[in-house]
């Protein structure tokens, strides 16, 4: 089958949209498929080979921040060009709300279009000014996915239609096989996360943490991810700030390695998901899992199943659960047992498995993906020769 | 006068064109609704066969052969009518047949067994993805249609009222249990 992936946002920024498309089109090209990835891409970055560069994105102000975005007369003939040279019989645009290369493309091309929603966005003020336009762009994706069943719940409120859910993949092998590093182990939580955005949460860990140390003396808090370390550790007493390690920026190899080694993972994340792959990476690697009870993260553990959930922004209740479950092996260990039961629905055979089955239902009788020729004028008063 | 005139032929033009690009839209969907409903009828057709298969292939018990191959017939020769209701009551025999894992168990052990299983499994995992891609369609096209410019000029033409197709298509959960 030939597949066309348009990737919204720029390939060389590191991202989960990202690294899923890239991680879907590898699963693809593996399988004996031929894939094309058309991504916002700086013209000098190395791509691997089945990315197609779709210029350079602008930074804009949208939406209450700045993101960069692809639009325009050169993006838009970009599209064209790769729609038309690829060839393909299905396109599958991620993130089509997003006034970049997933809409454009929408605009451009006619035929199977399969259409994934990663983020849970509220409608914002420009989508219900642009609705009109917008809605007859989306009325031509055969079929959508919703990344979970929340994202699927607020798609269905604001754009009508419905869509099947199929989660987001993970590598659960590479996960699972990863060597534990001793000097990460020992009782050890884990967080991985951008520090200096709030909404992952780590200053309700930060207000939870003098509970737990006082009640775990050997317990220690490893913290990965990008920001302003200094500013983390503030509101922490002076005498506890030793037992909270930065990492900084782990690659994907020390990712593994690091969940892999840990005794507890907590995602006190607060709001703004739509999935949670990260939790998924954790039962990948047999972490137990104590996450806030955001509607996405609920779903992704089994409603508490496969991972415990504490009430969202609430250091108490927080602190109360890593205690009980840092003092409790047994329980440590049926979490981490369950939690890589589950997790095997999250593995790329099973999510490349259902998408690919979504391929084949579009594709079934339908022509191969074209770019839209727009009626010209003469041919809608019935003076164009065939 | 003639700036009067001119603008008034401007608007005509304007909503002219607006009328027609409307209509090449609900074309468009018309034909969207056609081709998700050749892609479910596909696998309605195919997940009866399959069952059909199953039911003649001796591999389950006779009570449980007799169910299931008289749903699938039953679907498959049902009226567009009665289609709804044979496809829904095909869906409850494989739930009624394949309630427990060890059944399907069963099945994977028999010669060919592993093969049929996968496709019966990747049938009943695709009908409702097909169902739900159709009915999508329909509601678009029913919310376009429902609009006053394409009831007063009657952009529609002698397109039937798309209609969304109901049927239970809950899959039985041994069948398409992934956790194992």
């Amino acid at each position: 089958m030939r597949i066309g992936i348009v990737c919204p946002y720029s390939w060389d920024v590191p991202g989960g949209v990202q690294f899923h498309i890239r991680d879907l089109a590898e699963y693809f090209i593996r399988l004996g498929h031929e894939v094309s990835v058309l991504a916002p891409a700086d013209d000098d970055t190395p791509l691997p080979p089945y990315v197609v560069s779709a210029g350079r994105a602008v930074p804009v102000p949208y939406n209450g921040s700045v993101a960069r975005l692809n639009f325009g007369f050169l993006s838009a003939a970009r599209v064209r060009r790769w729609l038309h040279d690829g060839e393909f019989d299905v396109i599958h645009i991620h993130e089509p709300t997003s006034p970049s290369l997933g809409l454009l493309a929408c605009w451009a091309a006619s035929g199977p279009i399969v259409a994934t929603f990663h983020t849970s966005n509220p409608r914002s003020r420009a989508m219900i000014a642009a609705y009109a336009i917008l809605q007859a762009a989306l009325e031509k994706i055969s079929a959508r996915i919703a990344v979970s069943e929340y994202a699927r719940r607020t798609l269905v409120e604001h754009l009508g239609g419905d869509a099947v859910v199929i989660p987001n993949g993970v590598d659960v092998d590479y996960f699972a096989r990863a060597e534990p590093k001793p000097e990460w182990q020992g009782e050890t939580i884990g967080f991985i996360g951008r520090i200096d955005e709030p909404r992952k949460g780590l200053p309700v860990l930060m207000k939870a943490l003098p509970k737990i140390l006082a009640e775990r003396p050997n317990a220690r808090l490893l913290v990965a991810g990008r920001g302003d370390e200094e500013e983390a550790v503030e509101t922490l007493p002076k005498e506890l700030r030793s037992r909270v390690e930065f990492l900084g920026m782990i690659s994907d190899e020390d990712k593994a390695r690091f969940l892999r080694s840990i005794d507890l993972y907590i995602a006190p994340n607060t709001g703004g998901e739509s999935f949670g792959i990260i939790l998924v990476e954790a039962m990948s690697a047999g972490a137990p899992v104590l996450a806030s009870d955001l509607p996405a993260f609920a779903q992704v553990l089994d409603q508490g199943a496969a991972g415990e959930l504490f009430t969202n922004e609430d250091a108490d209740t927080l602190a109360e659960a890593a205690v009980r479950l840092l003092g409790d092996p047994v329980r440590l260990k049926q979490l981490s047992r369950q939690g890589s039961a589950h997790v095997r629905r999250f593995d790329w055979s099973t999510v490349g498995a259902d998408i690919l089955s979504v391929y084949e239902t579009v594709t079934a009788g339908a022509a191969a993906v074209a770019t839209d020729e727009r009626t010209g004028l003469r041919a809608r008063f019935g003076l164009a020769r065939d | 006068m003639t700036p009067t005139l001119i603008w008034i032929l401007v608007a005509l033009v304007a909503i002219g064109l607006y009328l027609s690009w409307t209509a090449g839209r609900l074309d468009r969907l018309h034909a969207r609704i056609d081709a998700a409903r050749a892609a479910l009828d596909a696998q309605l057709l195919r997940r009866a066969s399959v069952t059909q298969e199953l039911a003649t292939s001796g591999v389950l018990d006779p009570a449980a052969s007799i169910v299931l191959y008289e749903a699938a017939h039953a679907a498959r020769q049902a009226e567009e009518e009665q289609r709804e209701v044979a496809e829904s009551e095909l869906s409850q025999a494989l739930r009624a047949v394949f309630a427990e894992a060890p059944q399907v168990e069963g099945v994977r052990e028999a010669p060919g067994g592993e093969e049929a299983a996968r496709e019966l499994a990747e049938a009943v995992r695709r009908v409702p993805m097909a169902r739900r891609f159709h009915n999508d369609a329909v509601g678009a096209a029913r919310r376009l249609r429902e609009h006053r410019k394409v009831r007063w000029f009657k952009l529609a033409g002698h397109a039937p009222f798309p209609m969304a197709f109901e049927m239970d298509d809950e899959p039985p959960a041994a069948l398409v249990d992934r956790a194992a």
